[in-house]
């Protein structure tokens, strides 16, 4: 009939029309813009450089579906929001802006670019296109704690803090109570020498710490320099952000390692696939971001194996490296046995564990 | 065969003006070889760290954000220079000029009003100032060399602001971050162009460059520094107060550098933080020396130094430029103007020395 072969041929074109649309999308799917702002040039090691390990293999996993650009050293300051706002205005759909010091910049941009992802890390302000993402890295700190515990012969344990802000604090007190869980003669005394990236500030730390009796120098600063301070004067060291095993073979036992990888590429499918909400992601051992290097092939066995037996109850549930009881530095219990302390409590730390030495700066 | 330099009698002043232009163009020469050598485009990269940031409105005023604390901090720093006065340490008190007029927002904090601002402005130019007045004193008094003063200041500086941070004025729901809240809409600068970021501090930084202008071209105080700086001797004579100089140059410098650090916490970042400035302190110097310690000299020079920050990262974003590239590349500006700089004042000679009495002569006969 010919209404019949009308509507059967209106059919076909339109399934035709359809056809060729799909296949055009298809073909003109642009690969989504991916934007890094780093805090620190790339280099070959540390907190930056583990970002940038993170982008190369969001690369790699997506292939064309993705194009990443990355901006480096910005400062914490007012140029913070030009830099965001231009991979914004750039095309950029999803920006990652990878220290703290972005987080007001990051929500500022975010406001005016209401259809561009941001990931803020190691912030706690979100909105509707802003998510925020860090790693439980004193999980890590904890099973270095049962490690430390059984190789110190002195008994006093080298801390190098960077800024006291609750992130180092929490790490230094997990170590602590991993530390004393096993050796409850020992003690850790920290340095702050405010800066993340300081060498010279750290190498003269890690010597003071070495000269008060400390054979083992843990970080929470980014440069190698304490770890070869370590190397020199035969003391053991715990690498931070990379493997730097290689700054210092006979002193590093091993690294608590950031990854970034699997983070970066389940947030940018989900970007890509439309499925990406603004969350709040704190992740640890289990999650993968964060490893244990290599262990120091001169530590015993039986550390090895109880250490990883510790890693692995980390990540089944079993054991939270803040279960109490927990003692504040006055001897109190302030978290009683079997409690956990909350993360929101664990999020604005402030206040030492027993067994480490000074006060925190106010 | 030895080369050596001899000095002109008298450097050409078409030169004086024409070096900064003749040393801009040797750097884009240069870094065209370098960026072709890396494998980029060179006119592409060129034109990503040149042009791309002034091809839109938002562009032009943030290249004005970026130069203002440059610019208000190297005008008064010229002051001193010009009376070799050497205040090294003006990131020292921009960050006093923060604290002075940050601490004030937080004070008001809630009781806010019209006042406020202006308030804080004062009190970020009386805390830069009384920061300069310390190496001012002890220069006075005791003769202590003022760069090293002022130098050690900026850490003394550095470690009262973290203090502040960390301390009282940690903003309490803040999880414990060393940041103040943000200050309150009468606690920060109004916007010169609405939608941007330009704000209040770049009307000051022009505002400094006709005063600076006016001080050192039409004042009794500004003829007096310029002849100190040139013979301290002949000053002397004039019977000049020295002390005087040291401690005008050193308060303006301070005020100045406290203003352009009460800005960028009033501006465009709104709170008191660790870092409130990448060095502008220490920029401004090169910044200074660049425009040749003349007002219209920095501004320029201001500007351009601006220009190679945001070019850096527009070349960065656009065509994947490492940032160690574009450093190098700011490294061979500053190069090749020196380099221009020690060839107007002095001529390459090839062979041994002219004897020195025939140097003396030539020398007199040049003035």
């Amino acid at each position: 009939m010919q209404s019949n072969s009308l509507a059967g041929r209106a059919a076909r074109l339109l399934g035709l029309g359809a056809g060729i649309a799909l296949l055009a999308s298809a073909a003109l799917a642009e690969p989504l813009k991916v934007g890094f702002v780093y805090v620190g040039p790339v280099g070959d090691h540390g907190w930056t450089y583990q970002h940038d390990q993170g982008r190369l293999a969001l690369e790699a996993a997506l292939g064309d579906q993705v194009e990443t650009t990355y901006v480096e050293s910005v400062p914490e300051g007012a140029d913070a929001d030009r830099v965001i706002r231009q991979l914004a205005a750039s095309g950029h759909e999803l920006i990652f802006t990878t220290s703290f010091g972005y987080m007001n910049p990051t929500v500022r941009v975010a406001r005016s670019f209401p259809n561009v992802r941001f990931e803020h890390a190691t912030g706690y302000q979100r909105a509707p296109n802003v998510s925020t993402y860090a790693a439980r890295f004193y999980e890590g700190r904890y099973v270095v704690g049962l490690v430390a515990g059984r190789m110190t012969k002195s008994n006093v344990i080298g801390y190098i803090g960077s800024h006291p802000i609750p992130e180092v604090i929490r790490g230094i007190n997990s170590f602590t109570l991993a530390l004393r869980s096993v050796n409850p003669e020992a003690e850790v005394r920290v340095v702050w020498v405010n800066s993340w990236y300081d060498p010279g500030r750290e190498a003269d730390a890690a010597k003071a710490l070495i000269d008060q009796g400390a054979d083992i120098i843990l970080q929470h600063t980014d440069s190698p320099a304490p770890v070869q301070a370590a190397q020199e004067r035969g003391v053991w060291a715990v690498g931070q952000a990379s493997d730097m095993a290689r700054f210092g073979p006979d002193a590093h036992l091993t690294a608590i390692v950031d990854i970034w990888d699997a983070y970066y590429i389940d947030h940018t499918k989900a970007a890509i696939d439309g499925s990406w909400t603004s969350q709040d992601t704190w992740g640890g051992l289990a999650d993968d971001m964060l490893r244990l290097s290599d262990w120091n092939a001169a530590i015993p066995a039986d550390v090895v194996a109880e250490a990883e037996a510790a890693k692995a109850a980390i990540m089944s549930g079993e054991l939270h490296p803040f279960r109490g009881p927990v003692r504040n530095q006055a001897g109190e219990v302030v978290v009683p046995a079997g409690d956990i302390v909350p993360d929101g409590d664990l999020l604005s730390m402030d206040w030492y564990v027993e067994g480490v030495q000074g006060s925190v700066p106010k | 065969m030895p080369i050596r330099l001899e000095p002109r009698g008298e450097a050409s002043v078409a030169w004086v003006y024409l070096t900064p232009v003749l040393a801009v163009g040797l750097t884009v020469i240069a870094g065209g070889v370098l960026f072709a050598a890396l494998g980029f485009d060179p006119f592409r990269t060129l034109h990503a760290i040149f042009v791309e940031p002034l091809t839109s409105l938002y562009g032009l005023t943030e290249l004005g954000v970026k130069a203002t604390p440059l610019v208000l901090i190297a005008i008064g720093l010229s002051f001193g220079f010009r009376a070799n006065v050497w205040n090294i340490g003006a990131e020292g008190q921009l960050t006093l000029g923060a604290i002075f007029g940050g601490g004030l927002a937080l004070w008001f904090y809630g009781q806010e009003g019209p006042w406020l601002l202006p308030a804080m402005i004062l009190a970020g130019a009386v805390g830069g100032a009384l920061w300069a007045a310390i190496p001012a004193f002890l220069k006075t008094h005791f003769n202590a060399n003022e760069i090293l003063t002022s130098l050690m200041l900026t850490y003394v500086a550095t470690q009262l602001l973290a203090f502040l941070g960390y301390g009282p004025w940690r903003y309490p729901d803040g999880f414990n971050f060393p940041q103040s809240r943000m200050f309150c809409y009468d606690a920060t600068m109004p916007l010169l162009v609405p939608g941007t970021r330009l704000h209040l501090g770049f009307g000051f930084a022009l505002f400094a460059v006709a005063g600076g202008w006016l001080l050192i071209a039409r004042t009794l105080i500004g003829f007096q520094i310029k002849v100190i700086g040139l013979t301290s001797a002949a000053a002397a004579y004039a019977g000049f107060n020295r002390n005087r100089i040291i401690w005008f140059t050193l308060l303006t410098g301070g005020g100045l550098a406290g203003i352009a650090g009460l800005s960028e916490v009033a501006g465009p970042i709104g709170q008191l933080v660790p870092s409130i400035s990448p060095g502008y302190g220490f920029t401004a110097i090169i910044v200074a020396f660049l425009g040749r310690l003349h007002p219209l000299g920095i501004l320029a020079a201001g500007t351009l130094m601006a220009l190679s920050y945001l070019g850096a990262e527009s070349a960065q974003i656009i065509i994947g430029l490492p940032l160690a590239a574009t450093g190098v590349f700011q490294g061979m500006l500053l190069f090749f103007l020196l380099a221009c700089d020690v060839l107007i004042r002095f001529r390459l000679r090839l062979g041994r020395p002219v004897p020195a009495a025939a140097v003396a002569k030539s020398a007199e006969a040049g003035a």
